[in-house]
């Protein structure tokens, strides 16, 4: 008999040492690093030195609520593109079925990827905020009201997006395409999502769009948590409507798990 | 306990319409080097993946280790060791902190040193994969594949791509992992190596096993007549004989002393293996 009677490792331990691993490696492929982290930062720079004025009919700096968009962008940024675009290279390259192939927790994958997710988009936005508070003179929120809403805003926030970058890993045919596939959607959503152009400001039909996607409703509520109420008026329902936010986030979470639970594969396609 | 590591009885798998295994017996016993040969096409990777875990069968009774691939648990998981085919990862840690971290994934693993200088890299265990031969990227496969210890460990055609000293040194690691006890089910091309490792090859041909035997038996190779060629006055002479000692023996005294030229050969393993497959014809 061999000694096979030791306990296998804990599914939080094992998933501790995958966060590990998975934050490593996103520090060390300089590419994915520009890509997914760089990039929101040097967007908030060019435009926040482009853009000018306040937003139409409130004395807000159009700049700040730029700057709340690109948060949320950034956030989208660090989960569903990264996670999206990983996922299927790792899938391609045999890393996915290699690791199915170990007694791995399938559980620890995951949980490596919500943690470099979460610890990504946190260092994202702290970033963001930092120099959107020294060009912009965005500022932190006022009261302990909107530290909350931040919270809740940025935790939803990044589950949506973390889930919807797991599910949408199975839709590129391949890893090298995965990029240019989550980067049309993406891109798209952050013009018709109140980011490059105030929501309010969109035809009416093209709001009605933005509205069904969850990037809308993060840079809502990131504004409702950093922008003062001056900027009301300017919203399309003149409300934070923070009932409607957690609503929809909630439901794109829920539609994402259910999507990951029935989609994910470990092996490419045709390979089962 | 059980001395079959591997009981397969009429495995088969069907791809839409096309049937890739069509009955397949196999018993691989513990501590056993085992290597299964076959064309690509014939069924050999779709079985070996079964064995894994890795695919779903259609249908037959497979038992690996005394559980049911189909229904992988960790724990017997645990006990496997997979080297896959060549595969296209490039991770971003050393040879050192990868091998650590499979071995976080296992209840019971060996040292992460000792298993990185078993492979042969102890000299390049700070190094990342990206950065080594493809041969020795190899040996991190392997490396991999046995540092949890495993009681049975399947080698998807290890050493293609191989230059001929790569190989024979990669033999020796596959040799002392045998000589540990490690059960081995191998696939390879190349004949040679089936001869030099395995205790017995299967050979598998349009999804059916052919034959299974020593490397020694295959296709009645030591029952199979012999060919004693040599030259004499008359220029090369070769005949095929069930008795090559007695013409040698006669040759001599007709020569007395020396016969030029003299070989007795008998079919080689590939020579086997390639009628069993067909592709003599």
């Amino acid at each position: 008999m061999t000694t096979d009677s030791a306990a296998l490792p804990s599914t939080l331990r094992v998933g501790l040492s995958r966060g590990v691993l998975e934050l490593k490696t996103y520090v060390r492929e300089r590419e994915a690093m520009l890509f997914t982290f760089a990039l929101p930062i040097v967007l908030l720079l060019v435009f926040g030195t482009i853009f000018k004025g306040n937003v139409d009919g409130t004395n807000v700096d159009f700049r700040q609520y730029f700057a709340a968009g690109i948060i949320a962008s950034g956030v989208a940024s660090t989960t569903f593109i990264s996670l999206g675009v990983g996922i299927a290279q790792e899938r391609d390259d045999g890393t996915l079925k290699r690791l199915y192939g170990t007694p791995m927790p399938r559980t620890a994958y995951f949980a490596g990827k919500v943690i470099a997710a979460l610890v990504l988009s946190l260092a994202e936005t702290v970033v963001l905020f930092a120099l959107g508070g020294l060009m912009f003179g965005l500022k932190a929120p006022s009261t302990p009201d909107r530290w909350l809403t931040l919270v809740w805003v940025f935790v939803l926030g990044v589950t949506v997006c973390t889930l919807l970058g797991i599910a949408v890993s199975s839709v590129p045919r391949s890893g090298r395409g995965a990029a240019a596939v989550l980067n049309l959607p993406y891109i798209v959503l952050q013009f018709i999502s109140g980011v490059y152009v105030t929501f309010g400001s969109l035809p009416e039909g093209v709001q009605q769009v933005g509205a069904l996607f969850p990037l809308k409703w993060i840079c809502q509520g990131l504004r409702s948590a950093l922008l003062p109420d001056t900027l009301l008026p300017a919203e399309p329902a003149h409300s934070w409507e923070h009932g409607r936010i957690a609503l929809v986030l909630t439901a794109w979470g829920v539609a994402g798990f259910v999507l990951c639970l029935t989609t994910f594969r470990w092996k490419r396609r045709g390979d089962e | 306990m059980s001395e079959t590591a591997v009981r397969v009885r009429g495995l088969r798998k069907r791809y839409g319409d096309v049937d890739a295994v069509r009955g397949v017996d196999l018993d691989i016993l513990r501590g056993e080097v085992f290597a299964l040969l076959g064309p690509n096409g014939a069924g050999k990777s779709t079985t070996v993946e079964i064995l894994e875990g890795h695919r779903r069968r259609t249908g037959g009774e497979v038992s690996v280790l005394g559980t049911d691939p189909g229904k992988p648990t960790r724990a017997w998981r645990a006990r496997l060791g997979i080297v896959p085919q060549t595969s296209n990862e490039q991770p971003l840690l050393s040879v050192r902190d990868l091998v650590r971290h499979f071995a976080g994934y296992y209840p019971n693993p060996r040292d992460v040193d000792e298993v990185v200088a078993a492979v042969g890299l102890a000299e390049k265990a700070g190094a990342r994969p990206a950065q080594l031969s493809g041969g020795q990227r190899r040996r991190v496969d392997v490396a991999l594949g046995i540092i949890g210890r495993p009681e049975l460990l399947f080698l998807d055609e290890p050493t293609t791509g191989f230059d001929p000293d790569a190989r024979r040194r990669f033999w020796k690691l596959i040799e002392s992992l045998a000589g540990g006890g490690t059960t081995i089910l191998l696939t390879t091309h190349y004949l040679d190596e089936a001869e030099a490792l395995a205790d017995r090859v299967g050979v598998i041909a349009a999804g059916r096993m052919v034959e299974v035997a020593t490397p020694r038996d295959l296709g009645g190779r030591a029952t199979a007549s012999a060919r004693v060629s040599w030259t004499g006055p008359d220029g090369p002479q070769s005949l095929e004989t069930r008795t090559p000692t007695q013409v040698v023996a006669e040759l001599a005294a007709k020569f007395d002393g020396e016969v030029p030229q003299l070989t007795v050969t008998r079919p080689t393993l590939e020579d086997v293996y390639l009628s069993m497959i067909g592709a003599d014809r």
